[in-house]
């Protein structure tokens, strides 16, 4: 790929990754508002493309246009990586992409045909997230971040790797858990649970990422820290969250502070598992494991000798 | 890759089943014909009897909460006057209106014609008019939209099918029946989410809601032992029994607590 397309394809898929983030608070306004069922028709909306943009129908057919749009950028996306990207995994990943957002489109269309069945519901909040995590990977590995020489050791144990590693799959796992209790499949106490679990690791993750690193691993600093602002931002929208659907449960209508609460909370999730995800890709990416720098070592008194 | 896509195929497909498969067994709907009735065991009117009775409140009358619907100018425009919460209305005489009073047992095998006539539900003012309806099974019920903006009807069942339509302003009736016996069906619209209606479907015709006085009449009822519940959105459900002879006249009283 040449320098100018490089740039340009990186910024289209940060703009991808960006459109997907809004995409999902699109989402978390529709359930907040209790908006799914507003327009019961799909693929159409009230039989056209356009219907009355007025009360529950404002959210979800302004869900479905932002989706078309992820769509179209995400297909686009995977065609200029396809004619001009030469990594083979990056062109595939790239198809991956396009295959998530229409199973996606096609999990909302079940999700209101089929009147809000709870696992597709489930299903369709968690594929979500992994879209975002795929097309953040996108703008990662078409980032001059990405193509850098890798340059720190990943010293001590357990290494950032590891840990970066443990704390996204804990965040995914997390957000899969408060999807279930928003669409009523678990109640709070695992998601009370495992929060300590994500608590824990991404703050071990950003210490040992802001301890142990050279300043000059900026993006790794950046995103290892940004998680533990996130995180510690997230448990107190979380407590918010509770707080306000407790004090509305018996409201007559969907109360705006709850909205507001629950909607950010789930967008700093997503911006959670986005920072921790660009964190392990970084550190898988950039920093070498104490096994590898020994073997290098052992291979380099052998080449001495 | 190929073990990512052993687990991910299937677990898409079985979980799309699973949602697929929780709801309630298809019945039939108004678009089908319905099955003959069977023959209906003739209440003697000269035997008939009658249960009246009111629906008192004890207690504060809790506040009602004022309805917004800033968000869609063209629900404020129909409802001029501030529109409040129907969940528990108290009535001056401190008896409760829209509780739903039903004869729970005691008809045995009975049967009953179902009512040629139509139970009717309008949303007027982005509200539902009436809030709590009874219907007989197999009765028709006509949805009206007499507002200038759109609505989607979903009634949220456990024992009938759940169904979801649109109605823009000025369409056609929605005409719909309930199969099975269910207190209460949740009616909602999810474009206007504080639109609520409750219907009680029963199999018989022996059921009245609360009015302005929070009385209530069940008449032409067959003499015999009868379990009487009173259904409350709020508060929830009682229980009476009472015995009714040939042409009799009893009144019974529910009391909810505030």
């Amino acid at each position: 790929m040449r320098q100018a397309d490089s740039v340009w394809v990186h910024w289209f898929a940060v703009l991808t990754a960006f459109a997907t983030f809004v995409l999902i608070i699109a989402g978390a306004l529709v359930v907040g508002h209790d908006a799914g069922l507003s327009v019961p028709d799909w693929p159409l909306s009230y039989g056209s493309l356009m219907p009355p943009m007025e009360g529950g129908i404002f959210y979800e057919h302004g869900h479905r246009m932002i989706a078309a749009l992820v769509g179209a950028l995400t297909i686009a996306l995977a065609i200029w990586l396809w004619q001009r990207d030469a990594r083979r995994w990056v062109r595939i990943l790239g198809v991956i992409a396009v295959v998530a957002v229409i199973t996606q489109a096609v999990l909302g269309g079940i999700t209101v045909l089929y009147l809000l069945p709870v696992p597709v519901r489930i299903f369709h909040a968690s594929l979500a997230q992994l879209f975002f995590c795929i097309t953040l990977g996108l703008a990662l590995f078409t980032s001059r971040a990405w193509a850098a020489d890798s340059a720190a050791d990943d010293r001590g144990f357990p290494g950032l790797r590891l840990l970066s590693c443990a704390a996204t799959c804990a965040v995914f796992i997390q957000l899969i858990l408060g999807a279930a209790l928003r669409h009523g499949a678990l109640g709070l106490m695992p998601h009370i649970a495992w929060a300590a679990a994500v608590a824990v690791l991404v703050i071990w993750m950003g210490y040992v990422a802001l301890a142990r690193l050279p300043r000059s691993e900026t993006h790794l600093r950046w995103f290892s820290g940004s998680a533990i602002f996130l995180v510690i931002l997230q448990l107190g929208l979380g407590y918010g969250s509770y707080y306000t659907r407790l004090v509305t449960r018996d409201a007559s209508q969907p109360d705006q502070a709850m909205i507001h609460v629950t909607t950010t909370h789930v967008a700093v999730g997503a911006a959670l598992l986005g920072a921790s995800l660009l964190t392990t890709l970084l550190a898988f990416r950039r920093l070498r494991h104490r096994s590898e720098v020994v073997s290098f070592n052992r291979g380099a008194q052998k080449t001495a000798a | 890759m190929r073990s990512t896509c052993r687990f991910f195929v299937p677990a898409l497909l079985a979980l799309s089943l699973m949602g697929c498969g929780s709801k309630p067994p298809a019945e039939e709907t108004s678009s089908t014909a319905p099955a003959a009735a069977p023959a209906a065991a003739p209440v003697d009117p000269a035997t008939a009897a009658e249960i009246t009775g009111t629906v008192s409140f004890e207690g504060q009358a809790p506040s009602r909460v004022r309805i917004r619907m800033d968000a869609v100018p063209a629900c404020t425009e129909a409802s001029k006057e501030p529109v409040f919460s129907e969940e528990v209305v108290v009535n001056d005489n401190k008896t409760l209106r829209d509780v739903f009073v039903y004869v729970k047992d005691g008809l045995g095998n009975r049967t009953f014609p179902v009512p040629a006539t139509s139970a009717v539900l309008d949303q007027k003012g982005c509200w539902y008019r009436p809030h709590v309806l009874g219907l007989m099974t197999g009765q028709k019920l006509n949805v009206k939209n007499s507002d200038p903006t759109n609505h989607n009807v979903h009634p949220i069942p456990t024992q009938n099918r759940e169904w979801n339509e649109s109605q823009p302003p000025q369409a056609a009736d929605l005409a719909k029946d309930f199969a099975r016996p269910e207190v209460m069906i949740p009616v909602k619209c999810n474009v206007h989410p504080w639109m609520k209606a409750y219907i009680g479907v029963v199999p018989h015709p022996f059921f009245a809601v609360t009015d302005e006085q929070g009385s209530f009449s069940l008449q032409g009822l067959p003499p015999g032992d009868y379990t009487i519940e009173a259904w409350q959105e709020k508060y929830g459900t009682q229980e009476q029994k009472i015995t009714v002879g040939p042409k009799e006249s009893k009144a019974i009283t529910f009391t909810y607590k505030g």
